[in-house]
């Protein structure tokens, strides 16, 4: 296998922790949708937790988004 | 902006450092990075001094930009932070305005995006890191270290326990560093690859043009979604640093 197929294949597969990354946003914003259907009146307080989980969960897909541009670009 | 060369596409060269103002600027390395460092603090320091200058009972636009952004971000610290919270307000609103205005000013076409640059999201978190220690160990002093110690676990754990406190407090670096830095990155090259196709598509003749306006759609709506992760970003970034000033005035 030469150097370029190796690299592309290496950028592949450090992408599969997108797969965990969904099961996790997934679960964020079923929790919400759940506690928002139980209690409306909270919602203000509890989206914005949403959100910042969203966003800390966001940020493992982005950190194996890198490592598969540093595979492929650098 | 879609620049391609033999087929493949040129993702990283939007994010290369050019220096600026010729000769003088270029002796001391002053990059358009760095002059939108300085386009950012004129607009954060326009807004609030011409929005706050007439002090209207009745706010204009920018005043109620200006008292907008101060009330969001001063309840954000007095909720997050707690008892003594106020103290560190003037800190909390500098980096939120300066990140979200970096993250904001990128989308723009032909600006830069000086936060897409880990050099500059880390020495952002250095001065978050030190600011949250040197805080603990000035209210706590040497108290300070039984942060690292978790109450309430069998004292068996301890050795295992007080290295992984550790390791998590000092991984803050990178991943408070690396998450700004990563999602204005990939952003930025999600929308350079995507205006490649449009440019790539486009050029292969009547085949491509369908596939070429969907991709154009799909741009547009990633520059939505770029300005939502601008904003989301900054809001993170301000909001950890809260939570870490609340771990160190605290302590748990």
């Amino acid at each position: 296998m030469d150097l370029i197929s190796a690299k592309q294949l290496g950028a592949g597969i450090a992408v599969i922790a997108l797969a965990g990354v969904g099961v996790g946003i997934g679960n964020i914003f079923a929790a919400l949708v759940n506690s928002v259907a139980r209690n409306p009146a909270a919602r203000d307080n509890v989206f914005g937790l949403a959100i910042l989980g969203f966003a800390l969960t966001e940020a493992v897909a982005l950190y194996a988004l890198v490592i598969a541009f540093i595979i492929l670009f650098v | 902006m879609a620049s391609e060369s033999g087929g493949s596409i040129d993702a990283m060269g939007q994010f290369k450092l050019t220096t600026a103002f010729g000769e003088p600027g270029a002796s001391v390395y002053f990059t358009q990075s760095n002059v939108m460092m300085l386009v950012a603090c004129v607009l954060i320091l326009g807004t609030l001094v011409i929005g706050m200058r007439r002090r209207a009972m009745v706010p204009g636009r920018l005043q109620s930009l200006a008292e907008l952004a101060y009330t969001g971000v001063l309840g954000m610290c007095e909720n997050t932070i707690g008892h003594g919270g106020r103290k560190f307000f003037p800190f909390v609103f500098t980096l939120f305005a300066f990140i979200l205005l970096g993250n904001l000013l990128g989308v723009f076409p032909l600006f830069f995006t000086f936060t897409s640059h880990i050099a500059v999201t880390l020495a952002l978190t250095v001065l978050v890191f030190v600011m949250t220690t040197v805080v603990g160990i000035w209210m706590h002093g040497f108290h300070f270290f039984s942060y690292f110690v978790p109450q309430g676990v069998p004292k068996v754990l301890l050795p295992l326990l007080v290295p992984i406190e550790i390791l998590s407090y000092l991984s803050r670096l990178i991943s408070l560093s690396v998450r700004l830095f990563a999602n204005m990155m990939a952003g930025h090259v999600m929308l350079e690859v995507f205006g490649a196709f449009v440019v790539m598509l486009g050029a292969a003749g009547l085949v491509g043009w369908l596939p070429a306006a969907v991709s154009l759609g799909v741009n547009v709506l990633l520059i939505g979604f770029e300005f939502l992760v601008a904003v989301l970003q900054a809001y993170v970034f301000a909001i950890l640093t809260c939570i870490y000033l609340h771990d160190a005035v605290h302590l748990h």
